[in-house]
């Protein structure tokens, strides 16, 4: 088969894979650097709570709208943000931190929307909302991910810097009278709009593997915070491409085969990143003189 | 004419006073270390001061000057140095209150944090990632980023503890000078020699105070073993203070 027959030809001779690329394109834009602040942040878990969490407001909307966009969308938003509220109150308001009353109602919420949704659909409908089905995103999810991504891209750039000084020093910003709450609130935001976008795409079990898999990523391969960021949106991209490619050509199913390829760019960059990867530690060179 | 005065001030952690009933004052331009046992309420002061927590009871109060006005430098523990940021990027933070969230940095600017760099002995260590820094020289880039905060008052908490002697005399060098600019500052120490050797006024603190004022008198024999007397336990059956509020 010809280079353009392996690499060019799905995306030309198919709408739906075009549309698919797209999206996830839109979605490594936003995504990825969001999963470098979760990272710098040691929040890496978070994102996965935070998706499961997305489950039963989107199985709500499921139940009312069927298999539509904007109620499972802004269903899922809606719980994903009262599970986050939830868990940050109950982490200030009693002794229990607050990974762990994460952990608890992030359980509760991916048990009620498995449930709801069982109970008002079939095993398609599951299947597509704990996997998603990227090769039918149509016209209108297609642009609430960009609008989305493009909204990402502009918030990030206004948060940045207190973002940044939040994760290194946040009793810094707070002694400068820096808006650190403010940057964590909006940036929480961000996490849960962009877990909403994932899931359109990619469904509840696979939003994150394009949010965290390039950012953890990233770290082997830039030594800037911006310089991550960058990485982690050139990895995702990589990985989105990838993973269309393989499941179009070997008819796998293509959230997980792009999250795999996302994997796999991963345990290349533990390997042999070209920063601090085992490659590296192992087989440093001789040592320099100073 | 003081600079920051605390009326009867309380502070505590879920109800159990950490500082009680401190009353005094931090005159302007004075240079004062703040001593006591662990657990004293050295930090908590000090954070009280920064205005990051709440009195329990009692106030501090600022005249002429405002908050925005005093720097604070918390332990080196509360910082997260895995974050990949070069020297010249945390010390030029420094310039936060001019340029906040979307002001660039200016050659100027820039300059300046140069200058601190070399003031603090880390010339040339500008573009080194912040995670390769010792722990002297990093605590030496924190002094630098201090010097460009040019605030009237200085909060410093143990800046010193686990740091080489050499950086340690060069810091203190730095707030001898901060010293001579007249600013205040207040430093939380562990080592009674350095306090007495180079700070005039001393904070004796076991929770309660135990002295305030000149350090000979401050760290009398007589202060020292009251302080190691006065209980540091925190008891869960302690009773609702009825000292009457400042």
């Amino acid at each position: 088969m010809s280079v353009s027959g392996l690499f060019l030809d799905p995306f030309l001779d198919y709408a739906f894979m075009r549309r698919a690329l797209v999206a996830c394109l839109a979605l490594s834009l936003g995504s990825a650097p969001i999963g470098v602040f979760l990272i710098l942040r040691r929040m890496s878990l978070l994102g996965d709570a935070l998706s499961h969490a997305i489950l039963p407001g989107a199985a709500v909307g499921f139940v009312f709208g069927g298999l539509s966009l904007w109620p499972m969308s802004l269903g899922g938003f809606a719980a994903a943000v009262a599970v986050a509220l939830l868990s940050g109150w109950v982490a200030r308001a009693t002794r229990l931190k607050e990974d762990a009353s994460f952990a608890g109602f992030y359980l509760i919420a991916l048990a009620l929307g498995v449930l709801l949704i069982s109970r008002h659909g079939g095993p398609v409908d599951l299947m597509h909302v704990l996997f998603g089905s990227v090769l039918a995103v149509d016209r209108d999810s297609l642009l609430l991910i960009a609008a989305i991504a493009t909204l990402t891209l502009v918030a990030l750039a206004l948060i940045w810097r207190p973002l940044v000084v939040e994760c290194f020093d946040p009793g810094f910003l707070k002694a400068v009278g820096g808006p650190g709450g403010t940057a964590h609130m909006l940036f929480m935001a961000l996490v849960v709009v962009n877990l909403v976008a994932g899931f359109q795409a990619l469904g509840t079990l696979m939003a994150v593997g394009l949010m965290m898999l390039p950012a953890a990523s990233a770290r082997f391969w830039a030594a800037s915070v911006e310089g991550m960021a960058a990485a982690s949106v050139v990895l995702a991209v990589l990985a989105s491409l990838g993973g269309l490619l393989l499941s179009f050509h070997l008819e796998l199913a293509s959230g997980p085969a792009i999250v795999l390829m996302a994997g796999a760019g991963y345990v290349l960059s533990i390997l042999a990143g070209p920063r601090e990867s085992v490659l590296r530690r192992y087989f440093p060179g001789r040592h320099l003189e100073a | 004419m003081a600079t920051i005065r605390l009326d009867g001030l309380t502070l505590a952690y879920d109800r159990h006073p950490a500082v009680h009933h401190l009353t005094g004052d931090f005159a302007a331009g004075s240079l004062t270390a703040v001593v006591g046992p662990n657990g004293a309420g050295k930090s908590t002061l000090l954070k009280a001061l920064a205005g990051l927590i709440q009195p329990a009871e009692g106030r501090v109060t600022l005249s002429r000057l405002s908050r925005r006005e005093i720097a604070y430098l918390p332990q080196q523990a509360e910082v997260d140095r895995s974050v990949p940021l070069s020297v010249l990027e945390v010390v030029a933070l420094g310039h936060w209150r001019r340029m906040g969230i979307f002001g660039g940095l200016g050659r100027p600017e820039i300059e300046a944090a140069r200058e601190a760099l070399t003031a603090v002995g880390l010339g040339g260590f500008e573009a080194r990632p912040i995670g390769t820094l010792s722990a002297g020289q990093f605590q030496r880039a924190l002094f630098a980023r201090m010097m460009l905060q040019d605030a009237k008052v200085i909060l410093l908490d143990e800046p010193f503890t686990a740091i080489d002697a050499r950086t340690t005399a060069d810091l203190l060098e730095l707030v001898q000078r901060w010293h001579d600019e007249k600013r205040t500052v207040v430093t939380v120490l562990h080592d009674y020699d350095q306090v007495r050797r180079l700070f005039p006024e001393t904070l004796l603190l076991a929770r309660e105070m135990v002295a305030w004022g000149p350090t000979e008198e401050a760290l009398s024999p007589a202060n020292l073993l009251k302080a190691r007397a006065m209980a540091e336990s925190w008891q869960d059956d302690a009773q609702v203070c009825r000292r009457p509020a400042a």
